[in-house]
Formats: C-alpha cells, structure tokens, sequence
C-alpha cells in the first residue's frame, strides 16, 4: 500500500482532457509510436498506461527491429527438427524432450548495457533474470555459461569491467548453487565501450513439471511473489537497452537492477515445491519492464484478461507512483496464476520459505487488461496491443560499401601477411605467441572464481569442449552445452559468420559426443537504424536459420541485443550460438585432452585443412581483418559430428578436442596442457596431402575438423569408420609421456613447461 | 566390440562402503543451503540411509550423526553463519553434540562458519586473503585420524577435495591457535599451497572430543567417478564411510 | 523516528583483506596521505517512538551477540540518531 497520495491519471480524465501533453518522447517512444496508442486506445493514454507501452515497445521488449526477421527460425523448420521439440520460441524458454520423461530447457541472454554502467549488479542480474527464465518454465536450473567479451585486454578500463563482471558472474550463480561449466572469454577492442555480458541457463525438468505463462481458469487469481518492489532500473529496459551511449545526450536515470541470489536461491526453491504441489496454472518472472510485462503477456497467453489493484503489490519504496511501479524492474519476483481452491496451500508454501507474496487480482474473460489504483482504473488496454502486437519495424539494410575493398584485402596479400614465419624457430615463436594470445590464453583467473562443483552432475566443464550435466543418475543421461561465436569472421561475412557460430558450436557439442538437439541464440549487433548493421543482423539470422535447418537443429528460443555501439562504430556482429546435445550416459563423454596413461597412443586430425588464414587469431595478431571467413561446410560438419559421436559411444576415442580459432597449433597445444602431458607430431603427411606449409597448416582456421586420440588397437576400425563415410583422417602422432615436450618432428620442440608458462601468464598479468 | 570405457558410471565397488547400513545421518538445510543434496548423495552412496532435516524444526529425528553442509545460508548476510547458528535446529545440535551421546556433527564450509559461530568450534573464517572466490582441487593433509570422520584415513595422508568459497581464511588467537595444535585438533591442513591465508594452514578442525569436525574444503563432491577433482577422485567418500563405521562401532 | 546506529570493526589484531586492499589503492588513485584503511559495517536500528535505556541495552545486547562476531569484530560505538533533532 503506497503512503504517498498521487495525483492519479485515471482512464477517465484521459478520456475527458485528449489535449494533455504526455512525455511519450522522453520515455523513449517515437511520435507514431505514440499515435498508434492512442488510436488503439481511442483516446489518450494515461500516465500508467504511457509507462506500460513506453517499456514493452522498447527495442529490449518488443523486439520491434527484429520481430520479422526471427520467423525465419520458426519457419525453416522441418518434421524432424519438431521432433522433440515440446515448447519453441516465443515462450519464457524452449523445452526438448530428453526421453524417459525428461526435458530440459535452456536459453543465452544478454545484459550489455547495464553491465558496462555497472559490471557487477549488470552481470549478477543478468545471470539472476535468464535464471528465472528457466524456472519459469517448471525446471530446476542445474548450470550457467558466460559468453563474454571486452575490449582490448590492456586497455585500463577493460580491468574494470574484468573484475566486476567476472565478480558478479560468480558472485550470483555460485549463491544460487548453480554450477558454471563453460563460456568463453573474447576480447577485441571493438567492445571496449560495449562489452558483452550474455548468461545462458540451463534446467531440467519431468514433463508433468512444464509450466507456461497464461493465465487461464476465469476467477483464478494473479500473485506477486518473491522480492518487494523498489525503484530498480525505472525505464532501464526502455532507456539502456534503447539508447546506445553517446557523451552529448543527458543520461536517463540509469539505475541499474540490484540482485540479492539469496532471494532468488530461496524462490528457485519455493517454486518448486510449488510445481510439485501442482499449486500454480501459470507463471511467468519479472524481468525486463516488470509487471507491466508479466500482467500483459500472461493475460494475453491467457483466456483473455485480467484485473489487478496496484496498490497490493508490496513496495520496498513507498513513493514510487503507478507507472514506476508498473516499470520497476526489481529483481528476484515472479507472478503466478492460482486457483481460489488452492490459494492456502499455496501461501503455505510461501510461509515456508519466507517469501513475501500479495494477490493483485483475478483472471477475466473480457479480453482487457484492467489496472485500477484504490479502485480507479488507471490502465485499461488489450493485453495483446502491449504484449505483442507492439509496432514491427522493416528497417532499411545497406550493404556497406567498404564490403567489397574488405573482402579483397586478404591477410595474404597484406603488409602484415607479407612476411610470414617459415623457419623453424619463427614458427616455435609463433606458436608460443599464439598461445599467449588473449583470446587463446588460459582463463583460470576468471574461471577459479566459479563453482564448478556443486550439485555433483558436472561431468565435464570449461577447459573441456563442452559442459556436461548428468540429468538422471540413474541412468546417467545428461546434456552436453557449448556456446560460440567469432565477431570477425562476422564482421567479414555475417552470414557466413554466423552459419561457423553454430558450425563451431555444433563441433563442441559433438566432440564430447553429444547428440546435437536444440539451439539458442544471443544476437549481439549495433544500432538497427544504421542501415549496415541491419543488413549485418539480416545476413546473420539468414545465414544461421539456413544453417539450423542444414544441421537439423532448431533454434528454440533466444535474445536479440541491438545498440552496441558507441557513436557511430558498431561492434563487430556477434551472433553467440548455444547448442545442446543429449547423451544416453555422460560417462561416456570423451574429454579434451589426453593422460600420463595413454602414452603411445594414436593422435588423428579429421578433415581437410585448407589456407584460409583471414580474420585467423594469427592475422589477429599482426593486427589484420580482412578478407574472407573459412570456407562453411555443414554438411562435412555433420558427419564429422555422426563420427565423433559414434566413436564416443564406443569408448574408441580416449581424449578429442575440435579445431577453431588458432587451427591446429593451438588445438594440439592445449591437448598437451590438458594434463600436461606431450606428444610427438609429424607433420609431413599432413602437409604432403593438403598440399601445405608448415605454417599454414598450423595456423590455417579452415572448418569441420577435429583431433581425436585413440588406442593403436583401434586405429584400423577408426580409418575404416571416418573411411566408410568419406571423411578425411591423417595420422598425426603419438602421445608421448616421456619427452615432457610438444615436438614437430624436423621442425621445433617446446617443452610442456613453456608452453604452460605462456599460456597462463597473460590473464594474471592484466588481472592480478 | 565396444572397449569398457574408463569411468564407469556406478561408483566402483572396491571402495569399501556400507549398503544397508541401518545409520541413519542426517543432513540440514538452512534457507540459502547448496551442498544439501550432494552431501546427501555421498552419505547415501557411503551407505547410509539419509534424513532430510529442516532448520526450523526443532527435532533431530534420531539420526546418528549430522551433516551440515554447504552454501550460503542466508546469504551470507551478517556473516557467514551468523544467522542459521540461531536456527531452532541447532540449539538440538548443540545439546546432542555436546551430551554425553556425543552426536557426530560434521560442518562443511558453511556449516563449519556456522559450527564456529554456534562455538561448538573455535575461531572464525573472514574473507579470503586475495578478496576472490576460489574454486580449486585442494589438496589436504590429514592429521587426525581419531575423529568420528577420519578413522578410515591414514595418519599424513594426503588426499585432493574440492575447496569453493569466498570467506574461508580461518582466524583465531595465538592461543587458540597453540591450543588446537597441542591438542592434535587440526584435522586437514593445506598441503603445498594455502588458498586463503587461513592461520597456520588450517583447513579443518575437531573439538576435543572429536566428535565436532569442521573443514572448508567440501568432500562431498569428491566421492563418484567421473565427477570429482580431474574427473578421477574420490578422497571424500571416507568421511561418510568413516562416520558410518564409527556409529555401528560405538553401537557394539 | 529515531535510529540507534551501530559500528563494528574487525579486531585491530585481525588482519583486515579488504582494508589492505584499499589502502593499497588509495595511493594510485591520487590520495597518498593515508597509509592504512581498515573496513567495517555499520548497522542502523529504526525504533518506532523514543529510545528507552532499556531498547538502547537491546540494542547493545543484539550488537555484542548477533550483529558482531566477537572473535573478530569489535563493537566500536553504539550511537542514538535522532533525524528530526538533526534536521532542525
């Protein structure tokens, strides 16, 4: 109940005065944007009501610059593809079905903005916000990943975002007991004023545990539960996600959302207890635009409508008027639809756990959304006029001109690829540069600072290709995650680029022998009212919708973030792609790296190796973008998967890590760091059969290739296998315990010690 | 023909363990509690048959010996501990401690924040020296082998645990510290580097009748293949094994 | 509506981490007077009407018992904040 009185703009003065202006600019709607209000409404909007379209016709809610483009994955979607799938996009998350009566849900989000302004409390509820996605859909979350990138790693501020959103990252899921399996860390400066911070989560859940967010059953009644609402990130989703940051405007109150994982830990576990009473019809958490979005999509889901007195939601600030209240963003709060005969179990539930709770209203069948305040009515909208049918945009697209000089301007014909090492000490020396790289450098400082442990199911985590949860311990079925994306191959070809976000993804998945099932994708670009970031953000969502259905994938769910830019230099396109893979038992899963034990052993390269070295980490290095992404081919990717899954399944491979950024130098290189144990190469064969150099062998990024270590009385059925499906391999070498070294036999040693003091000292050296 | 793969799913049955015991270990969850469920796992994979026990009820329900585990019970706020010690159901586990029956309590990380700030232990954890939150494969040295939790471990042992937290520099007096050392009440010391600037490289505790133990470090998860320190280890399954063989011992 | 603030320090004995990461930093940010910082929590206790000797020895109780942990914290000042009074 608010203790302040307010002059209380009721849907019947607005009626009665047309002419009164209302701040529809400063709350970041465009003039016919705002025309179309009031033509829908019939009259002018009231406060509140201005408030509630202000946020869920934000860029962040609405989606409004990329709505028509996202069909494009719900359209290339074929029967197989529908397979398992039991809820797609459009929903809080998607659902797969794992078989034996599980499923599992996942999805990546982003929260940029609110973590360069403030890296810690950006990053904690980011992690906190893509959390309550998936209990929303029934699921216990059981593990998060952290996709992140910054700019360059020697800039001071970089440090600062480092160490805060790391903090928080860590800060956050630890609390709620979720364990951290993966990620990755990339840093350019592109993203020096625009970091990327996207969380991804991932539940699991029996299929009688889905829930959905509609409000359904006339008379049921609408609860707010968990945490009170407070000032949290007033106009934060319409405002920051909105306006990209720029010196010369005034700032718009950007408070940033506070987190308190306790809360959140303590509603993950009411909520549960509520799913397993079977207490609640619906429910849906607050994220974005608060209850303004919760009230509007789970009436619009719903049979219709809905009635909620404002004055019952539980305030921690007792001055917010109606529309910030409606705006608030306020962490850790859900909103559910309960049955009258089930209403005390349900608030013994939450006596239980200490949760606050308070009923706000029924479920109608009116069709409207009615807000009143001490009984006056200061909201009455079709639900679906907020919630989805808010303004769609079919923004121009330009090529960029620069397209075509950028293209031709290939690494090789570069100064900086003039002179390319070629003896062999310049290639040892590139080597140990390349692993020092800050995109290849180990990222212990940032991952120590995970829990990696608890809930006990992770069978595999970052260094490894992919995460692994076990599901069911009885039968050890689990789920194996992976995300990835490569800004400059994007920026080269954002189609193309896209389409290797997934093909790498993919690989990850299917190197720890996982089955590939669903996908989710975090698309990272700039302004969509420059006209070459649109064009960049079409290419991509065709190039990666095309490339779901080549690899019979689908896309289940996923977040768009758009103005990542500062000025007018936009971030390189950052299509982050998260695949999901299902194992029949993850003891199975072949882990990256090979032991002490498996001294002697078989190292293969599977697939082709071409030169493709432009927009290559090494070309990184020499400080050159140009050119063209290495060549995609999913259809080879595919059968490399069907390969590395198989093998896994029959316990062929003892170790096997995919190929990406740094081709075959850093992949050989961290095999050996794994568990530091050696390995004797001869690269001749290689070189004599793609028609190579050292250097390009070792440095070239060409796809659908992978390094696998098996046994030598598995070698004959291993050639025959890749053999009978036409894939390349080339025997490599050996594990070698021994020589304490990685050596290139004719070419250069490099003592396992060197290459780990490379490798490691670049973070602690920026970082501390 | 398929080759066995080398991490077999079911626990490996050549670490002695206890089906059917009959031992009945209860393990405590606070609001804010994460370890609950992976103490009750390993408890139950030692053999034991595991009571789910609720901070607010004040009822010990018969068990033979407690656990409490992990996580941020009320989030930390305060300090670690300082609420949950308060809890209905520890005032029971302090008075079956220290009775005569001396209940076997084993506080892992957050429950030995909350056994020193309850004073069934002494000292207290602070921040970690470096400030950070530290996830690691520990490795410890086991120097008291007489406590309810230790009996199935060698003397010097070193074995490798998880250690996961942000608070876990353990700090007391001098005397206090002299005290524990006369006493042989330091059950796990650091081995080969100390993660927190804990005193003396402390890692876990025991009070004088070795039947209080706490540690930081959370042997609960290193207790089934393929999902412990470097996917192999397995060190912690003595602490449940070993309080499942002192009860059906002190039974006799 | 009065508050009783209360401060708590960790022990001067105790080693403070974050107090030495802060004197650490001062100096690189400009402020090279200060050769030592030491960090504390500082609790407000809101009392609806006046404050009674007998709700100041709760507050001095809840301070010694919950607030502080006295192995290494010491309550350092239990202060009456009275904001009307300070207001005028």
């Amino acid at each position: 109940m608010s203790a302040k009185q307010f002059n209380i703009d009721t849907v019947q003065h607005a009626a009665a005065t047309p002419d009164e202006e209302q701040p529809w600019a400063e709350l970041g709607l465009k003039q016919d944007e705002y025309q179309r209000i009031v033509d829908l409404l019939g009259r002018r909007p009231t406060a509140a009501e201005l408030a509630m379209y202000s946020v869920m016709w934000s860029e962040h809610c609405s989606y409004k610059s990329s709505k028509i483009h996202l069909r494009q994955f719900g359209a290339k979607v074929d029967e197989v593809m529908k397979k398992d799938l039991m809820v797609g996009m459009g929903e809080n998350a998607g659902v797969t079905d794992l078989g034996d009566g599980w499923a599992v849900t996942f999805k990546v989000e982003s929260h940029n903005h609110p973590s360069f302004v403030e890296p810690y409390q950006g990053a904690a509820t980011g992690i906190g916000g893509i959390v309550r996605d998936i209990i929303s859909m029934g699921a216990r979350p059981v593990a998060v990943m952290d996709p992140l990138r910054f700019g360059a790693i020697d800039h001071p501020d970089t440090a600062r975002l480092v160490h805060g959103i790391v903090a928080g990252i860590g800060g956050y899921g630890n609390s709620l007991g979720l364990p951290n399996i993966g990620g990755e860390t990339v840093f350019d400066p592109v993203y020096q004023a625009n970091p990327l911070v996207n969380a991804l989560a991932v539940g699991v859940l029996r299929h009688e545990d889905l829930r959905l967010a509609n409000a359904s059953g006339v008379g049921n009644r609408v609860v707010l539960f968990g945490a009170r609402t407070g000032g949290d990130g007033i106009g934060g989703a319409s405002v920051l996600a909105s306006e990209s940051f720029d010196d010369s405007k005034p700032s718009k109150r950007p408070a940033v959302q506070v987190g308190d994982p306790f809360a959140e830990k303590v509603l993950i576990e009411c909520c549960l207890e509520l799913f397993k009473g079977e207490l609640v019809e619906g429910i849906q958490d607050l994220g974005a635009a608060g209850i303004s979005c919760a009230t509007s999509e789970l009436a619009s889901n719903g049979d219709g409508g809905m009635e909620v007195e404002l004055t019952s939601v539980l305030l921690r600030d007792p001055t917010l008027t109606p529309g910030e209240i409606l705006m608030s963003e306020s962490q850790e709060r859900m909103m559910a639809v309960v049955t009258p005969e089930k209403a005390e179990a349900f608030e013994a539930v939450m006596a239980k756990w200490g949760v606050e709770y308070s009923w706000l209203g029924t479920v109608t069948d009116t069709g409207r959304l009615v807000i009143t305040w001490d009984g006056e009515t200061i909201v009455d909208v079709d639900p679906r006029s907020v919630a989805h049918d808010g303004p769609t945009y079919d923004r121009p697209q330009a090529r960029p001109e620069r397209q075509d000089a950028l293209v031709a301007d290939t690494f090789r014909s570069s100064a900086a690829g003039a002179s390319l090492p070629s003896s062999p000490d310049e290639l040892r020396s590139a080597l140990l540069e390349l692993i020092a790289a800050p995109n290849l450098a180990d990222t212990s400082w940032i991952t120590s600072q995970y829990d990696r442990y608890v809930g006990g199911n992770t069978a595999l985590a970052m260094p490894d290709d992919a995460g692994v949860v076990r599901v069911d311990e009885e039968t050890g079925m689990g789920v194996g995650l992976a995300t990835d994306a490569n800004g400059r191959y994007a920026y080269l070809d954002p189609y193309a680029g896209a389409q290797l976000a997934l093909a790498e993804s993919y690989r990850n998945v299917t190197t720890t022998g996982a089955v590939p099932m669903a996908v989710t994708d975090c698309l990272n670009f700039g302004s969509p009212e420059d006209p070459e970031v649109m064009w960049q953000f079409v290419q991509a969502v065709e190039g990666l919708s095309d490339a779901c259905l080549s690899l019979q994938v689908p896309v289940t769910g996923g977040n768009v973030s758009l103005y990542n830019q500062t000025g007018s230099t936009a971030i390189h396109p950052s299509p982050v792609v998260g695949v999901l893979g299902r194992f029949d038992d993850v003891s199975r899963r072949t882990p990256s790296g090979w032991r002490e034990e498996h001294d002697g052993e078989a190292i293969y390269l599977l697939g082709t190796t071409r030169d493709e070295l432009d927009g290559s980490e090494y070309a990184n290095l020499r400080g050159h973008l140009g050119g063209v992404p290495p060549r995609v081919d999913l259809a080879a990717e595919r059968l490399l998967g069907e390969l590395l899954i198989s093998g896994s399944r029959d316990g062929m491979f003892d170790a096997a890590h995919d190929l990406s950024e740094g081709g075959l130098a850093a992949a050989l290189s961290e095999m050996v760091l794994r568990h530091g144990v050696g390995a004797r190469i001869n690269l001749s064969p290689l070189l004599a059969r793609d028609d190579l150099d050292a250097f390009t062998a070792l440095f070239s990024e060409s796809q659908g290739r992978a390094l696998v270590v098996l046994p030598r009385s598995e070698e004959e059925r291993f050639v025959a296998m890749a053999g009978m499906r036409g894939y390349p391999t080339q025997r490599l070498g050996v594990v070698d315990a021994e020589s304490g070294a990685l050596e290139f036999q004719g070419l250069f040693s490099v003592p396992v010690t060197e290459l780990r003091e490379a490798n490691t000292a670049t973070l602690p050296k920026y970082f501390g | 023909m398929p080759r066995t793969t080398e991490f077999p799913f079911l626990v490996d049955t050549t670490l002695p363990t206890y089906p059917d015991s009959g031992v009945r270990v209860g393990v405590v969850t606070f609001p804010g509690t994460l370890d609950d469920r992976d103490a009750a796992r390993a408890a139950r994979l030692a053999g034991a048959d595991v009571v789910p026990l609720w901070h607010a009820d004040a009822d010990l329900q018969d068990v033979d010996a407690v656990i409490i585990p992990g996580g941020f019970s009320y989030g930390d706020y305060l300090r670690a501990g300082a609420i949950a010690r308060f809890a209905p159901l520890m005032d029971k586990i302090i008075d079956a401690a220290n009775s005569a029956a001396k209940l076997p309590v084993l506080g892992i990380c957050n429950g030995f924040q909350i056994l020193t700030e309850s004073h069934l232990l002494p000292g207290s954890m602070i921040k970690n020296d470096h400030l950070h939150f530290i996830c690691r494969d520990q490795q410890l040295r086991v120097q008291n082998t007489s406590t309810a939790f230790t009996g199935l471990y060698e003397q010097d042992q070193v074995i490798t645990v998880p250690l996961k937290n942000q608070d876990g520099q353990y700090v007391a007096d001098e005397h206090t510290l002299d005290e524990l050392e006369a006493e042989n009440r330091v059950v796990f010391r650091y081995e080969g580097f100390n993660p927190n600037g804990s005193r003396r490289d402390i890692a876990g505790i025991t009070n004088a009748a070795g039947n209080v133990v706490g540690l930081m470090p959370h042997p609960e998860h290193a207790v089934e293949l393929g999902f412990g320190p470097d996917h192999t280890g397995r060190d912690g399954l003595f602490f449940f094994t070993s309080v499942i063989k002192h009860v059906l011992e002190a039974a006799k | 509506m009065p508050r009783i603030v209360v401060d708590v320090m960790p022990k001067p004995e105790i080693l403070d981490p974050q107090g030495k990461a802060i004197a650490a930093s001062l100096p690189r940010l400009g402020f090279t007077s200060f050769h030592a910082a030491r960090q504390g929590k500082r609790f407000e206790l809101s009392v609806d009407g006046e404050v009674t000797e007998e709700i100041l020895e709760q507050a001095r109780d809840a301070a010694a018992t919950v607030l502080s942990n006295p192995v290494i914290e010491d309550v350092v000042a239990i202060t009456v904040v009275d904001d009307a009074a300070a207001a005028e």
